[in-house]
């Protein structure tokens, strides 16, 4: 979160900061409109120009909420050559990935070609995103590894764009948003999980996008801050879908990782999805273990915006519950609540676990030696 | 298990209308044409299907007819057993499905008629909700208004999920009324179904709906406290009922977070919502969504950082425990007497 309203700060310790970390959700950014078009083809951006891409929401332009900052990032992010935060690898390298010594840098894309309503427009969108984050970022500097993003709504031919870019060793995971038409545990979207899981790429789930619903159960409410903390009750509607459709039991290989979504609640609502299970399991009879074992087994999460208790004996509770092993630290930059490496994690961790924390994790699951 | 203690107070149990039908003497001559010309069915709401094994116990399960329809049986059950002073009845009957406001308060004004003469003064250790038509504010405040004479009736009933954000500025009245006759508002589980059960859109599964019912309160919890509702009605008590309790201090966690980032968004919101929440939100115990080990159990309290937010429940005929364990085990004697009856007496000024 922002750094001039944190309180308690921690001394940043010098080994810390130059230990390597793993930055596991960094967002890049065009620098232009349109930055795209090189990768689409005539038809998509004339139809662009015309008809605009027609999302899951009234607003031509911009998020429904307005954000708390421009483009919802740091306002000393901007790169000296013009363009939004996050538009300059040049920039991002000097700003983060250098000072801090990023040795993994996960890229994923927003505003992309998720959560448009024509799918033939949200596939072409997306490849073309794929090869931008090639040509812009992971081929001029390899400590940056992309994400497959793909047509959500249409589960065909996102697999199909995770099958093309298998093996492609720019890809380290698919990116999927929380937000969708339907719950992520929904038939619609297993084909992706089946091609990821074939792919052997870890699906990340990152908070935001939208699939038209109300981000509240009971309808849409007034304010920003409303999206912003709704985005974790998103994550955890989507989270029990995935395991009550079964979706881990049919994919047993399948890793996902909860991204930027918060993980304090995991344990509440792992506990919580095992108390139902146990009640009304011959509902679900394809949920064969209690919910808890497959977060336990088949969960990762990005630590950012990191959780933040009065007492660091609260924070270390809930990491305990849901493990040292599973919990990957990310900065989000350039986005406002940018989280610093040096003063997420509070003293009183043993070196093993501050290592798996930032960096070693990150490399297991990604497959990064 | 933790020892129950006598004189309690249970916050949140369930008697079932038996069916529409069972509302007829208590509807105008207009409504019971509209019931029986039009062929009404039962209004159940599929959030608790009658044969659900969370919606009775097996042992509190009837041989025919809905769980919680027979005061004998929740006399039987829990009322004697538990030796409770009071037990707050909070029916969940379907009346909130309705779209139509006249229909709706109708319904709700009968069902409040039909609590009174076939609870209320049939065991005097039972208190009442008012359940309101939300579908009008006019409607639901005169509804307050007429129930609140009578001081059997201790809070106001709404669900957690129905047709807008519970903090919205439209639904203030209700809250001035409900400050003004010292009653709480209690939120209960369950929609009124005008919106996808989840933030992310309709689930396949009755378990799924059920599981999702913590993620209702947290948004309800947010809209409320950052659209202003405690600056404007400070007195005002809010009670989550059948809310689970083990999501509240991390949820807390992240909106004190982020209301420190944005609080130029919602300036009004002058407190910290850690502070609102100790102050103005209390959470009924039942279903207890944690681990059966005592020291998780004992981490989760001190993740709450205060003794004052819990009251006890059963839910009664919901299956939520078994036997007499309706406390979980680790809890100290002197926070079994709070939550059983110093937290319930402070949170509902009309229990005496």
């Amino acid at each position: 979160m922002n750094i001039q309203f944190r309180e308690n700060q921690e001394a940043a310790s010098p080994l810390t900061v130059k230990t390597a970390i793993a930055d596991c959700d960094i967002h890049p950014a065009r620098a232009t409109r349109t930055e795209l078009y090189p990768y689409l083809a005539k038809r998509w951006q004339h139809h662009l120009e015309v008809y605009g891409v027609h999302a899951y929401q009234g607003v031509m332009e911009g998020p429904p909420y307005p954000k708390a900052q421009p483009n919802a990032s740091r306002r000393d992010a901007y790169p000296p050559e013009g363009g939004p935060q996050g538009s300059s690898l040049s920039f991002m390298q000097k700003q983060l990935l250098d000072p801090n010594n990023v040795q993994l840098g996960v890229l994923n894309p927003l505003n992309t070609g998720q959560g448009i309503r024509n799918h033939e427009l949200s596939a072409a969108l997306c490849s073309a995103i794929n090869d931008w984050q090639i040509d812009k970022w992971t081929s001029k500097d390899k400590r940056l590894k992309a994400s497959i993003v793909v047509g959500n709504e249409d589960g065909l031919s996102a697999a199909a764009e995770i099958r093309e870019r298998a093996g492609d060793k720019n890809f380290v995971q698919v990116l999927l948003l929380s937000r969708n038409v339907e719950p992520l545990g929904q038939r619609r979207y297993w084909p992706i999980y089946q091609a990821a899981e074939e792919a052997g790429l870890p699906v990340g789930v990152h908070a935001f996008g939208f699939g038209g619903n109300p981000i509240t159960p009971s309808g849409w409410p007034s304010y920003y801050i409303e999206e912003m903390v709704g985005h974790s009750q998103c994550q955890q509607s989507a989270l029990a879908s995935l395991v009550l459709e079964g979706v881990f039991e049919r994919f047993p290989k399948l890793k996902m990782v909860m991204i930027e979504a918060g993980f304090g609640w995991a344990p509440s609502l792992a506990w919580r999805l095992d108390k139902a299970w146990q009640r009304l399991r011959s509902e679900v009879p394809h949920v064969k273990r209690p919910p808890s074992e497959y977060i336990r087994e088949q969960v990762w999460w990005t630590t950012q915006p990191m959780e933040d208790p009065e007492s660091r004996e609260d924070l270390f509770d809930v990491i305990k519950w849901i493990g040292w092993d599973r919990l990957l630290f990310a900065t989000d930059y350039p986005h406002w609540d940018y989280d610093e490496p040096s003063r997420v994690l509070p003293a009183g961790v043993s070196e093993a676990n501050r290592e798996a924390f930032y960096l070693g994790n990150a490399k297991k699951l990604y497959g990064i030696n | 298990m933790t020892s129950l203690i006598a004189g309690g107070i249970d916050c949140d149990v369930h008697p079932a209308v038996p069916h529409l039908t069972s509302l007829l003497p208590y509807l105008n001559d207009y409504w019971r044409d509209q019931v029986t010309t039009r062929g009404m069915v039962d209004l159940i709401s599929q959030s608790y299907p009658q044969n659900s094994p969370i919606t009775a116990r097996p042992d509190w399960r009837p041989e025919t007819g809905k769980p919680g329809e027979s005061l004998e049986a929740m006399q039987r059950h829990v009322l004697d057993p538990f030796q409770l002073k009071h037990a707050i009845c909070n029916p969940l009957y379907g009346v909130q499905m309705v779209f139509s406001e006249d229909m709706q308060a109708a319904f709700c004004r009968a069902l409040n008629d039909w609590l009174a003469k076939e609870w209320l003064d049939r065991d005097t250790r039972l208190r009442g909700s008012i359940v309101i038509p939300m579908q009008s504010v006019e409607k639901a405040v005169a509804e307050i208004e007429r129930c609140a004479q009578d001081k059997r009736f201790v809070q106001v009933l709404m669900l957690v999920m129905g047709d807008t954000p519970l903090g919205k500025r439209a639904l203030w009245p209700i809250y001035e009324a409900a400050e003004r006759l010292e009653l709480p508002v209690g939120i209960h589980a369950g929609s009124a179904y005008h919106n996808p059960p989840t933030a992310v859109g309709w689930g396949s599964y009755h378990i799924e709906d059920y599981v999702g019912q913590a993620q209702a309160f947290q948004t309800q919890l947010t809209s409320l406290i950052v659209e202003g509702v405690f600056a404007k009605y400070p007195r005002l008590k809010m009670v989550m009922l059948e809310s689970g309790v083990s999501w509240i201090a991390p949820y807390l966690w992240r909106l004190h977070k982020f209301w420190r980032g944005v609080r130029m968004e919602t300036p009004w919101v002058d407190r910290a919502p850690l502070e609102i929440v100790r102050s103005n939100i209390r959470f009924s115990l039942q279903p207890f969504d944690a681990p059966p080990e005592p020291e998780t159990l004992i981490r989760l309290f001190q993740h709450m950082q205060s003794d004052e937010l819990v009251l006890f429940s059963t839910d009664y005929p919901h299956w939520q425990f078994d036997g007499q364990d309706a406390l979980p085990e680790g809890l100290s004697p002197d926070l079994v007497r709070k939550i059983m009856i110093d937290n319930p007496h402070a949170t509902y000024p009309r229990l005496t």
